[in-house]
Order: C-alpha cells, then sequence, then structure tokens
C-alpha cells in the first residue's frame, strides 16, 4: 500500500507532468450462447453448469464462432465509427492459466474486426471531446478461480481454489483507445466520461448488460506522466480491478499523483499491472513480471478468417439505433431544455428514465418530476444509482395515470411508489394492498357528508347562510372519516350541494 | 471368415448368410489370440461391439434395409478419436483413465452406419511419430515380420488390417500416419481432403493438417467407409461445405481396369538418395502397370518439396505447442505431485513432466521456440511460405496432370528401435507424404507389391487435388485390379 505521504499533491501534478491515459475496455455481449459453442451465456448460475467439451477445452472439442457475437462487434465498431475489417482472423494468444481451460485464449491479435473510430464524450460541464479508438476486436472470456483460505482472496495463501468455467467462452468485445494526451487537470474526469459514454452507447446498441458491478463491462486504465520540462512519453501502469465509473475516476487521479510523488524522488516507474482497492482508493502492484510475458500468437487454425462482405456491413450499419449523442440532442429540443437543464439531467442518470416512462405514455414534465424530485430523494436516502432503484420507468408512468385519471391523490402516488420500491408489487397490487384508492363514489361521499353535516349542526347551518368559507371544516371530517381517500375537491362541491 | 473384404462380409451379413455378432466375435477371437504378439489394440470393448453387432442383426432378422453398406462390419477405431465412455489416450500417458464424455463425429457416423467398434488401436503418443515405437503403452509389431515396426503413427490400426483382427479401421494423417503405416503393412490407407471428414473429437496434433481417414485391405473397401464418415459437419468450422467427391463410383469405375486418357504426374523429386532400391523398383513396376491400362505418364518437377519437411517440422509442431497446453492437471487426465502443499504451476508442470513422452516435449519445445517472439517470422512466417508455395506446385502440376505419384514411403518397415535415437531419420520416412497435408489436398496408398531386397511390403502413393479425391481412388482401384494380390502377413 502506498502512504499518503508517497503521493503529490494534484495541483502539483498537474504544474509539473502532463498525463497521458490509455483506456481498453472488456464487453461481455449478452448474446444467448457462449462465443464458440452452444452453452447458455449467462451471469451467475450453478458453478460449472453452463459447459461442454468445447468450452471445456476437452480434447478433440472444437471452436465455432457464434454469428451474433460477430454482428454484435461490427455494429460497436460502426457506432464508434471505426472501419470494419474486410478480412480478419482469430489468434491464438498462449499462456498458462487454471481458469483458462485450453492454456490459449482464442483472440484477436493483428487482425481486429474494426479499428480506426472515435468517440464523442461529453464532459461534466458539457464541454465534447474526441477520443480516438485504435481497434475493438473479439475475444472469449476466461473461467473464474475461487481461491478458499487465506486472507486476501487472491492465489497467494489460499488452502485450495475452485475453477467455475461457466464464464469460459463467453464473448467480449474489448475496446482499445489510442493514447488520449492533453487532457491536463481532467485526465480523471475524461477516464470516466469516456468509458460513461461508452457504457450508453453500448446499451443503446443493446449487446450487452453493462454491468460494471457484474463485471460485463470492466476497464483498464493506462496512465503515464509526461514531465512538462522535457515533453518525454514516460512509463505506464495499467490498473485493474476498477468496478464502478466513480473508481476509474479515482484510479487514474491515484495512479497520477503515486506516479509524480515517484518521478519526483527521482524513481523510476515500473511498468506493471496494478490492482485498484475500493476501499482505500489506491492501488498496488500486481505480480511484476521480470520479462515480458511472449503469448506467441498464430492465426487460429480451428477457425476460417471472418470476411464479413460490405453489403452486410451496411446492413447492420442500418440497424444502429438512435445513438445517445443523437438522441440527446433529440431530446432536448423535444422537451425544451437548456443546455444546464439537459447537464443535469445526463449527470444525474436520469434522462435515459424519464425518456422511457415518456415513451410508456408519461408526459415529459410528469416522467422529469418524478425522476428528478420524489425518485431521487428515494436513490439518495437509499444510496443506490437512481438506475438501480427497483422500480421501472413503466411503473412510474401507471402511477401517473392513476393520478391523472383521479384515482391516486399526489400524496397517495408517493406511498405507492414507495410499495414498489419495497418490493410489494406492481403499482396496482399495492393500491390494493395498501387500500389506497380515491373514493369517488358520490353515493358514499354523500353519506359521509351528510353524517359530517348531522354532527355539526352549526357549522351546517353556517353554510346554509352563505358562509362558504366553513365548508372547509366538513371537508375536513370527510377526509378524515374516509382516511384522506376522497378526492377533497369534490368533498367540497357535494357539501356546498348539500347545503343550498 | 477373417481373410474376407468389407465389402464381403458386409453382404453376407445383410442377405443374412452370417450375422453380424458371428463376425465380430470372429475378429474378437483373433485379437485374443494375436495381439499379445502385435500390441496393436490400447482397449477392446468386447460388450460394446457385441451389442452394436447385436442391434445389426436384429436390424436384419426384422427385413430392415441396414443402415449403410457396411452395417455389421467390425473396425479398429484410432485412439486419437474420441468414442464416449470408452477409454481414449492419444497413446500418451496424461490422458490415461480419461474416459470422453462425448463421441466424436467419425465415431458418431461410424455408430449411425452401424459399423461395430471393436476397440481403440494403438498409436505414437499424440500421433507424433512414423513408427509407433513413441506410444507410452509400448510399441506395436508389424504382422509381417515382428521386429519391424507397423509404421506410424496409426501403426496400431494398420497392423490390425495386416493381422486380420479387423476388416477396416481409421486413421488420422498429419504428415503420412495414415498412408505410410498402410505403406509398410500392406494395406489401403486414404488421407482425404482436408476439410472433407470432420475433426470434431480428433484430438489435436496440428489442427491445420490433421486429417482422419479409411484404412482397410482393399481400395473398395476403403471409398465405402469413406463415405460413411466424410461430409460438411458444422462442428467443425473447417468442415468444407460441399458434396463428398464420389469415391464408391470412382472405385467401381477404376476396376474396371481402364484408365486410358488419365494423366499421371511421377514426381521426379521423391527418388533418389535416401530410397530403397527394393522400393523404388517396385514403384517402376507400378507406373509400367498404370501406362499398361492407358494412363498417359509424365515426369512432373516440383521444387518446393524438398522444402516440405523443415516447414512440415515448424508448422506442426508450433501447433502442437499450442494444442498441447490444455493438457494441465486441472480438468482430466493425469495429476501428478498434488499434495496439498504445491501450488498450481508445480502441479501443471510435474504432471506434463511426467505425462508427456520425449517426442512430445521435443515437439512442444521447437513449437514454443518457432513461435516466439523475434523468432516467428524466421520460423513459423517463413514455414507459412513454404507451404504456399508447395500448394502452387501442386495447382500447377494438376494443370498438366489428373494425378501425381510416388513411393508412399522411401523404405520398407525398418526394424523396431532402430531409428529411435535418430529423429531425423524417423521423419525422413513422412518425406513423400507431407506435402499433400501441407496443400491441404488429398493422398492415398495402395500395395505395391513386395521389395524384392526383404519381402517386406511397399506403397504405392497417389496423390490428387483438393475436393477431387474420387481421381486417386479410380486409378488406385484399376491399379489393384491389375497388379493381383500381393500375398498376407506372415502372423
Ligand atoms: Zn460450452
Amino acid at each position: 500500500m502506498t502512504a499518503l505521504s508517497e503521493l503529490m499533491d494534484y495541483d502539483e501534478v498537474i504544474e509539473k507532468f502532463d498525463p497521458v491515459l490509455g483506456l481498453e475496455v472488456h464487453v461481455e455481449l449478452h448474446t444467448n450462447t457462449k462465443m464458440f459453442c452452444g452453452c447458455a451465456n449467462v451471469f451467475g448460475g450453478e458453478p460449472n453448469t453452463n459447459t461442454c467439451p468445447t468450452c471445456l477445452g476437452m480434447p478433440g472439442a472444437l471452436p465455432v464462432v457464434n454469428a451474433t457475437a460477430i454482428e454484435s462487434a461490427i455494429r460497436i465498431g460502426l457506432a464508434l465509427n471505426c472501419e470494419i475489417a474486410e478480412w480478419c482472423r482469430f489468434a491464438r494468444k498462449n499462456y498458462f492459466y487454471p481458469d483458462m481451460p485450453k492454456n490459449f485464449q482464442t483472440s484477436q491479435y493483428d487482425e481486429p474486426i474494426a479499428f480506426n473510430g472515435w468517440l464523442d464524450v461529453t464532459l461534466d460541464d458539457g464541454e465534447i471531446l474526441r477520443v480516438e479508438i485504435e481497434r475493438a476486436h473479439m475475444e472469449e472470456d476466461t473461467g473464474k478461480s475461487l481461491h478458499v483460505g487465506g486472507a486476501t482472496g487472491r492465489i497467494h495463501g489460499a488452502e485450495h481454489s475452485l475453477l467455475d468455467y461457466n464464464r469460459a467462452g463467453v464473448p467480449l468485445i474489448e475496446i482499445v483507445t489510442k493514447m488520449v494526451p492533453g487532457t491536463g487537470r481532467r485526465a480523471p474526469e475524461v477516464a470516466r466520461a469516456y468509458v460513461t459514454a461508452l457504457r450508453d452507447l453500448l446499451k443503446a446498441l443493446d449487446v450487452s448488460d453493462v454491468r460494471m458491478d457484474q463485471g460485463s463491462l470492466r476497464c483498464d486504465a493506462n496512465v503515464s506522466l509526461s514531465p512538462k520540462t522535457t515533453g518525454e512519453l514516460g512509463t505506464r501502469t495499467e490498473t485493474k480491478n476498477v468496478n464502478s465509473l466513480r473508481s476509474v475516476e479515482r484510479a487514474v487521479r491515484f495512479e497520477m499523483t503515486r506516479q509524480a510523488a515517484v518521478l519526483e524522488s527521482g524513481g523510476k516507474v515500473i511498468q506493471e499491472t496494478r490492482h485498484f482497492d475500493e476501499s482505500s482508493g489506491s492501488t498496488s502492484s500486481g505480480r511484476t513480471k521480470e520479462t515480458a510475458e511472449d503469448y506467441r500468437y498464430f492465426p487460429e487454425p480451428d477457425l476460417v478468417p471472418i470476411a464479413p462482405s460490405r453489403e452486410w456491413v451496411e446492413e447492420l450499419r442500418g440497424t444502429l439505433p438512435e445513438l445517445p449523442w443523437e438522441r440527446r440532442k433529440r431530446i432536448q429540443q423535444e422537451w425544451n431544455l437548456t443546455d444546464e437543464a439537459l447537464r443535469d439531467l445526463v449527470n444525474a442518470g436520469a434522462m435515459d428514465l424519464i425518456a422511457a416512462t415518456v415513451d410508456a405514455g408519461a408526459k415529459p414534465d410528469e416522467a422529469r418530476s418524478w425522476w428528478v424530485s420524489y425518485l431521487t430523494q428515494q436513490a439518495n436516502t437509499r444510496g443506490v444509482e437512481l438506475a438501480d432503484l427497483p422500480i421501472t420507468p413503466a411503473q412510474v408512468a401507471q402511477v401517473i395515470t392513476l393520478v391523472n385519471s383521479g384515482s391516486l391523490t399526489n400524496k397517495m402516488a408517493r406511498e405507492v411508489v414507495t410499495g414498489v420500491l419495497e418490493g410489494e408489487g406492481e403499482p396496482d397490487e399495492v393500491v390494493e394492498k395498501r387500500g389506497l384508492k380515491v373514493v369517488s363514489d358520490d353515493s358514499a361521499l354523500e353519506a359521509a357528508v351528510d353524517e359530517a353535516l348531522a354532527a355539526q349542526p352549526d357549522v351546517a347551518q353556517k353554510i346554509r347562510d352563505g358562509k362558504v368559507q366553513a365548508a372547509g371544516a366538513i371537508v375536513g371530517a370527510v377526509m378524515k372519516a374516509t382516511k384522506g381517500q376522497a378526492d377533497a375537491a369534490r368533498v367540497r362541491e357535494i357539501v356546498i350541494a348539500r347545503c343550498s | 471368415m477373417i481373410r474376407q473384404t468389407a465389402a464381403e462380409l458386409a453382404a453376407k451379413i445383410h442377405r443374412g448368410e452370417t450375422t453380424s455378432v458371428e463376425v465380430t466375435q470372429a475378429h474378437l477371437d483373433r485379437i485374443a489370440e494375436t495381439d499379445g504378439k502385435l500390441n496393436a489394440f490400447l482397449h477392446v470393448d468386447t460388450e460394446g461391439a457385441l451389442a452394436q453387432a447385436r442391434k445389426v442383426d436384429e436390424d436384419v432378422a426384422a427385413g430392415r434395409t441396414p443402415a449403410s453398406p457396411l452395417a455389421g462390419v467390425p473396425l479398429a477405431l484410432k485412439d486419437v478419436l474420441t468414442q464416449e465412455g470408452i477409454p481414449t489416450t492419444a497413446g500418451s500417458k496424461i490422458l490415461e483413465g480419461w474416459r470422453p464424455p462425448y463421441d466424436a463425429t467419425v465415431t458418431r457416423k461410424l455408430k449411425e452406419a452401424g459399423i461395430v467398434i471393436l476397440g481403440k488401436t494403438n498409436m505414437d503418443e499424440f500421433a507424433m511419430g512414423s513408427s509407433t515405437e513413441n506410444s507410452a503403452y509400448g510399441p506395436t509389431a508389424n504382422p509381417w515380420d515382428l521386429t519391424r515396426i507397423p509404421g506410424g503413427s496409426g501403426g496400431g490400426s494398420s497392423a490390425a488390417l495386416a493381422a486380420h483382427q479387423a476388416p477396416l479401421a481409421i486413421g488420422t494423417d498429419t504428415g503420412g500416419s495414415i498412408r505410410q503405416p498402410g505403406a509398410v503393412t500392406g494395406t489401403v490407407g486414404v488421407k482425404p481432403t482436408y476439410g472433407t471428414v470432420s475433426r470434431y473429437g480428433l484430438i489435436a496434433f496440428s489442427s491445420s493438417l490433421d486429417q482422419a481417414g479409411p484404412c482397410a485391405r482393399t481400395v473398395l473397401d476403403a471409398a465405402l467407409l469413406h463415405e460413411v464418415i466424410g461430409g460438411y459437419d458444422p462442428m467443425d468450422s473447417t468442415s468444407i461445405n460441399a458434396p463428398l467427391p464420389p469415391v464408391v463410383a470412382a472405385t467401381r469405375e477404376g476396376a474396371q481396369g481402364d484408365l486410358s486418357g488419365v494423366r499421371v504426374g511421377v514426381v521426379t523429386q521423391f527418388s533418389g538418395e535416401g530410397y530403397q532400391p527394393g522400393v523404388l523398383r517396385s514403384f517402376e513396376a507400378a507406373v509400367s502397370q498404370l501406362k499398361e491400362l492407358g494412363a498417359e505418364i509424365v515426369e512432373i518437377s516440383c521444387p518446393s518439396f524438398d522444402y516440405a519437411l523443415p516447414a512440415y517440422y515448424l508448422i506442426a509442431p508450433s501447433e502442437a505447442s499450442s494444442n498441447l497446453a490444455r493438457f494441465d492437471a486441472m480438468r482430466y487426465g493425469l495429476r501428478v505431485g498434488d499434495d496439498g502443499n504445491r501450488s498450481t504451476e508445480e502441479v501443471m508442470s510435474l504432471t506434463r513432466e511426467a505425462g508427456f513422452g520425449p517426442e512430445v516435449k521435443r515437439r512442444i519445445m521447437i513449437g514454443t521456440y518457432a513461435l516466439s517472439a523475434g523468432y516467428y517470422d524466421a520460423y513459423y512466417g517463413s514455414a507459412q511460405k513454404v507451404r504456399t508455395l508447395i500448394t502452387r506446385e501442386f495447382e500447377q502440376a494438376f494443370t498438366k496432370v489428373d494425378v501425381l505419384v510416388s513411393p508412399t514411403t522411401p523404405t520398407t518397415a525398418f526394424k523396431i528401435g532402430e531409428r529411435t535415437n535418430d529423429p531425423v531419420a524417423m521423419y525422413k520416412a513422412d518425406l513423400c507424404t507431407i506435402p499433400s497435408n501441407l496443400a491441404g489436398n488429398c493422398g492415398l496408398s495402395v500395395p505395391s507389391g513386395l521389395s524384392d531386397e526383404d519381402g517386406m511390403p511397399v506403397g504405392l502413393q497417389i496423390m490428387a487435388p483438393a475436393l477431387q479425391d474420387h481421381r486417386m481412388y479410380r486409378v488406385a482401384a484399376a491399379y489393384e485390379a491389375a497388379r493381383g494380390p500381393i500375398g498376407g502377413a506372415s502372423l
């Protein structure tokens, strides 16, 4: 662990160095089946249940490429403004590791399916930065090792290890940026914004669950520092195990301050893999390799080259959905938002939720009001992201409909939403269970009004005498009697009708 | 009964003149009687074979059409193809005790065709060798002379045929492992066009070269078996989605004995130094015979074939070094040194040390080196260029001729132990067969009689372009008919 005293003050870092970023993102595709076999591609599941001879690396078993994965890879490439290879191959990346059944990973090496693209990234202040994409290539995921015993959960010190190959062979797309220089102070923010933009893009393409917490989106952050005095490129480190958007930002910032301190003290940054620790916000050295690993890449002889026809590529281009930035622009116009208002919605992660609520039938203003006020409050109380609240835009839209039809008051609607958040079921069910219903049956209300008038004859008389403001007391009594489920305005009308 | 061909046996079974159980039992008896001397089988599946035979007999008794023209005929399966529940070792200690959970596509097709699988045959470990001496389970002897090798890597399959333990066998050919054993045991061996017989379930040695194929004592039996095991398989991405060449029809046509209009090219590179004079004399006689049958004989020079052997010994070990990485003690097979204290890496290393034989280790090391950064272009890269060159030279040759011929292997079967300390001498046994593997073409070895020096069988190799397998069957069948019987093994 690096002590705080070994870090350089951030302002000083920026004064003395230019940070250079490089980001490698691995995305698990949510195809029905794995990359090279027919096993189900699902997260979780009893260990080693979604396996077959191929993904277990049994002798004699062979891979067959999942056509949907290639399709997804091409669509991702197109959405990232990449060129799509006319001809490319898979390659074997050879190294021994127990969670890799064949002891080689079927990947792509010097012939990626997509290359030379870019992604426009919106920063917190609305500024747009173009990040250049070097390549996007296909590969397969590894299994998982579970190290039992020992303090760290890492292989060293463990008593024994268990292997689960359910994830082995899950399709992955690795997206690699070119070097991103010149971001200065904003480097950590750029890193976060890039991963956010990429996540939103992949979500819009509907190719992945993009859940960083479940590992379906993983980011490795490469950071190096170039001294302002010389302008020479520095040695980079690669930080892994960055499991949230916030961690991307923190990890980059930490590495900058750590590397700066090393360089300042006359030391050298070691080219290595580092692990990010969520709780301390620091990175620590992974296993240092004395020599660079030689993966002995060569073209995968068990697979034939992929040569997507230009017609097919164009056909796939036609399937690209409205991309997040295009959508943002359209929504801004449709909802008549200022740049600032839009940015706040985007930053709060509310825009997609509001849009989905609108798609489910609500009006933009109503949808927006729910998500930015009551639901944001709920998310804050629960300490979760807005999107992770256990309520869907469709459910919010249902509640809004109930309010508009007069079945629920605003206060009751909030109670329904709370019920949904607490897992009581669909809005209808919550209404039922909690007995939340505007009493709109006039005869029932009339009876209640008559009862209240009889109980307070002096007030009744005042109303009959034309002192309409006295009706409030009767309305209050009726509301109390109906446990707030009556529509107060309607009650008032009845009271006045009865007394005239 | 065991002297009969598969076609004859099948006809008799289908006509009800004998039963598959009877035929199967006769071969099981023959195995029991002779295999102590031969060591052709690593595993004999008596019960499974008889059960399969009974099924065929039930079909015949019930008047149902046989599942295939070879239904009911027994077969020996090279131990490099998986068979569900049956021990499969690829001749290696590292897979000792492994029972595959699935059938190779070839195995499945054999079962569906009603062919009776007698058991798994011996082979050089992971098909690396030309003598079956590299098997972890001891060498197989040549039925013609028990002091000699039966060829390799599929020595078990060819020895089983020559010794009449089985009328049919399956081999796999990466650099000659079907054809060279065929030649030195006086049997027929065919390496089909790459991609026409599925590799699914074939334990990989060199993925871009491996090809399963039929082994038999006659060309017709090989052709019948070829049509059972061949065809497109979606489980093998390198499988060719095209109709299988009509090899049975071509064989029947060839057996008429007329080769007029067929242009036969004699590869000039495959003679001279290193070739046993008796082998060359047998080859020349065979070429004369083809001429008599009406073929036009042309000399063809393919200079790049001289580089086939070195290119092969870079490409095959490179792919093997990667293919064999999966044998790491984690999921199946041997595990050595797992005492609860050793690390995973140590257990992997100890297992591979104990589980692989010297030739396998040699090739893993060569391959690992050839693929290393800084050496890749010089070794693997250059070898691939040679491969392209050889493919082009084949293409050019096949514009001038329909088939190419050569001796299958430069010498007759050598003595057991004679070349074990000289790997390069051993490698030279595949000199004539390797080019077809590198080009992905087809090749066939048919017996051309016995060498006048040592009385051991000699093979005539016939090569054809990819997907033209029928051409070589036609020539082989015509030649076989004209040649007449070559006699049988002494065992
Ligand atoms: Zn699988």
